[in-house]
């Protein structure tokens, strides 16, 4: 007679693993980054490169002689960290800030907390603001779209978010700022910016694929960018010219990218829909106030880190809707 | 659109291997072993000794209270023992073994084939004869059904919903029998409707089954205030909660029973198992098992006699293939593994399902990565991350602030999780545990 198993149920599994999401959440980015090479050429290989391969072996390192335990760099989150990371970094960057920002991502914001699942904060946006602040001219000096050949000697110009920013504090209307990017080229993601955010067409492409294939769910990305969709409608209703239009908001900085790829860290956003909503909410309105009203013209990876912060908090007061908790149909 | 329910669920691989084969009657075996305890609630008493001679269909064990059942002999011949046995979850219970001689029915019950449509008892007498046929939920459950059908005071029925879903992966034996004995079970409804004193009545059917809800729709327009209610495929749409929130849009609140939206739940094998005992005056004494697997020969459904050994119905399907690595009482997602095979089969045996050694083994659990996946699936509303971790971690007034024992155990969450993890195992051990406390406040609130 055989010896049974005995567990108890269910004893089915559906299939989903860490690798599934980790590398499908990498397939549904590289529409993007293929816009990327398109544009930046091998600047944007050069930097993708490095972060990805940097990420993969700190958290090997650390892995392997730090916390001797078992490595997990075949699970995908190191190396979906490191094109994220990459993402957010113009295409040339020295490389060795962004080593600098991949020990930052692996090193401080995850595996410091526990590794994979454990971060309070999304690795990649952290890393990316600890450079902006700590390398803020190499950080914000875009190379121009259209030099193949180049990597860290390519010529820079402003992104549309630094040239509105400039132009406005100068006292001149939006129609008057000079050189912004038609909104053909705005949408195809011909403009100057970090490698990953420009290509906004091939970001949503990423976006259906990631809800098709249920790696997401719609909640957080539309309730983001519905936010910045509405406030700035708001405002560019009241005077369209001191505030730019809803369309520009969504198709610059990172909004697309930072909505649908970072504020969806599973690990750093709130478990329940509403919560998800509130969420989105959150990143949508700070990001809003930081672009009209901060310092700085992109206020993205500041929102996303501040509603990290923040989601514990979520998850205390957004519960899920219970079953037998409204009254009946 | 189609009616499902509101919250949660999932779509797990149907597996339906054995839908296309008709229920065949198994040969009664030689010896059958009988529990007394195949319900919820006391174990009814022995009424027979060692050595009594017994007809197919005598009443054995008495019922041992109101939440019990009758047990009646499913063979004739004589009784050999009464004694313990480990069941096929490893609990010692009592079993009444009896050794088969030939097959000799009391007279009382009508064997005949003929349909007999007309209702002639009264709504009190119909529950008082489901109570002494022995009758229990079918669908696994195996609460006595003359229990659900005694309204409590102050309480009102308006609507009987039918379990036609058979939402759990593999099992055919309910999908068989709609087949099969479509006009018994409308007529099993039917008498259900008039002990309840109800003027409608719900048959709850996915639509992975249209065969059967053509068959029965065709069959329930002779029948007056039975709905056959399509619905769309969704696990765990056969829970009792689910299933009414499908059918008829209300929604139980935490705590509370179907009763208390005026429902009344039963399955159609119930409804089966009614139309016999009612109509026939046929004790609950043989039933319609599913026995299927990937790596079986020859899935099928079959009628047993309670009692037989699994291993009996195993071997009409072909035997236990070599690489068998796990053999399930019920679903996959719900059933339970059986620890071995010389266990009978019981009224609540609703399938037999055996898997192969690759199956039989779970993933290495990884990282939460707080996906939220389980918490979208579960079908209560819960969060089955937060309650898995705080079970583990022994916070029990927690879970049970965070709602715990509204948890099915449907498995949803477990099933759903990309990192493995084994969460429905801790949220168990966290409703026995909170389950515990509430008696113990609720035993001191009594004194």
């Amino acid at each position: 007679m055989n010896k049974l198993t005995i567990s108890p149920s269910p004893h089915v599994h559906g299939g989903d693993s860490v690798k599934r999401n980790m590398y499908g959440v990498i397939i549904a980015l590289l529409p993007a980054w293929a816009t990327s090479l398109w544009f930046f050429g091998l600047g944007a290989l050069a930097v993708t490169l490095i972060s990805v391969a940097s990420c993969v072996l700190i958290e090997f390192l650390i892995q392997k002689f730090v916390m001797k335990v078992k490595t997990t760099i075949c699970d995908g989150s190191a190396a979906l960290t490191g094109l994220i990371l990459a993402f957010n970094m113009p295409s040339n960057l020295p490389w060795w800030i962004i080593v600098i920002g991949a020990l930052v991502a692996i090193g401080v914001a995850k595996m410091t907390f526990g590794g994979l699942g454990q971060n309070i904060a999304n690795p990649a946006i952290l890393a990316r603001v600890f450079l902006l602040i700590s390398f803020p001219q190499q950080m914000t000096s875009w190379p121009k779209p259209g030099q193949l050949t180049s990597y860290a000697d390519a010529a820079t110009g402003a992104t549309p978010l630094g040239l509105m920013k400039e132009a406005l504090r100068d006292g001149k209307s939006v129609s008057e700022v000079a050189d912004l990017p038609s909104t053909t080229d705005l949408l195809l993601g011909n403009m100057g910016g970090s490698l990953g955010e420009v290509a906004a067409i091939a970001l949503l492409i990423g976006f259906v694929i990631l809800l098709v294939r249920r790696i997401i769910t719609w909640h957080i990305p539309v309730a983001v960018l519905g936010t910045i969709a509405v406030l700035s409608a708001i405002f560019y209703l009241a005077d369209p010219s001191a505030y730019p239009s809803p369309l520009f908001h969504l198709l610059t900085g990172g909004a697309l990218l930072g909505a649908i790829f970072m504020a969806t860290d599973y690990v750093t956003s709130p478990m329940s829909h509403s919560g998800m909503l509130v969420y989105g909410f959150g990143i949508g309105l700070l990001t809003f106030i930081i672009r009209t009203f901060g310092a700085y013209p992109e206020g993205m990876s500041f929102a996303i880190l501040i509603m990290n912060m923040l989601t514990p908090l979520i998850n205390t007061y957004f519960k899920p809707k219970r079953f037998g908790e409204v009254a009946t149909k | 659109m189609l009616k499902t329910f509101s919250i949660g669920g999932i779509h797990p691989a149907a597996n339906k291997l054995s839908a296309g084969s008709a229920i065949q009657a198994l040969p009664v075996p030689e010896v059958v072993k009988v529990p007394v305890a195949q319900h919820i609630g006391a174990p009814a008493q022995p009424v027979v000794a060692k050595g009594d001679s017994v007809k197919v269909g005598q009443l054995i064990a008495q019922s041992a209270g109101f939440v019990s059942a009758n047990v009646h002999s499913p063979v004739s011949g004589v009784v050999d023992k009464i004694e313990d046995f480990v069941d096929g979850n490893g609990y010692r219970k009592m079993a009444i073994v009896i050794k088969v001689e030939g097959d000799e029915w009391l007279e009382s019950i009508d064997r005949s084939a003929d349909i007999k449509r007309e209702i002639t008892l009264e709504p009190a007498d119909i529950v008082k004869k489901i109570g002494e046929m022995g009758l229990v939920g079918m669908g696994g459950a195996t609460f006595p059904s003359h229990v659900k059908l005694s309204v409590p005071q102050g309480k009102v029925c308006d609507a009987l919903i039918i379990n036609g879903v058979e939402c759990e992966p593999y099992l055919t034996s309910d999908h068989r029998l709609m087949l099969e004995k479509g006009e018994e079970i409308l007529i099993g409804v039917s008498i259900l409707m008039k002990a309840l004193n109800v003027a409608k009545a719900y048959v709850g059917i996915e639509n992975n089954k249209p065969d059967a809800i053509d068959h029965l729709t065709r069959l329930a327009a002779s029948f007056s205030g039975i709905t056959i209610q399509p619905l769309a495929l969704r696990y765990p749409q056969g829970g009792e909660k689910q299933l009414i929130d499908a059918c008829i849009g209300r929604q139980i609140p935490s705590g509370k029973l179907p009763i208390d939206v005026g429902a009344v739940v039963q399955n159609v094998g119930t409804a089966y198992a009614v139309y016999e005992a009612v109509q026939k005056n046929k004790p609950l004494i043989e039933r319609v098992v599913c026995v299927t697997g990937k790596t079986l020969a020859r899935p099928s459904n079959f009628l047993v006699r309670i009692g037989t050994p699994v291993e009996k119905v195993i071997e009409a399907a072909g035997g236990v293939p070599d690489d068998c690595g796990k053999v399930i009482g019920g679903g996959p997602m719900m059933g339970r593994a059986f620890t071995h095979l010389d266990v009978p089969v019981i009224k609540g045996t609703s399938g037999i399902l055996l898997m192969s050694k690759a199956e039989s083994q779970r993933a290495e659990p990884s990282n939460c990565i707080r996906c939220a996946k389980c918490v979208s699936v579960c079908p209560m509303g819960l969060e089955p991350f937060l309650l898995a971790k705080v079970s583990a971690k022994g916070l029990l007034d927690r879970a049970e602030a965070e709602h715990i024992m509204d948890c099915i155990e449907c498995g949803s969450c477990s099933f759903t999780c990309p990192s493995n993890r084994p969460l429905l195992d801790y949220i168990r051990l966290g409703k026995g545990k909170v389950g515990a406390i509430l008696r113990a406040r609720a035993a001191a609130a009594k004194k």
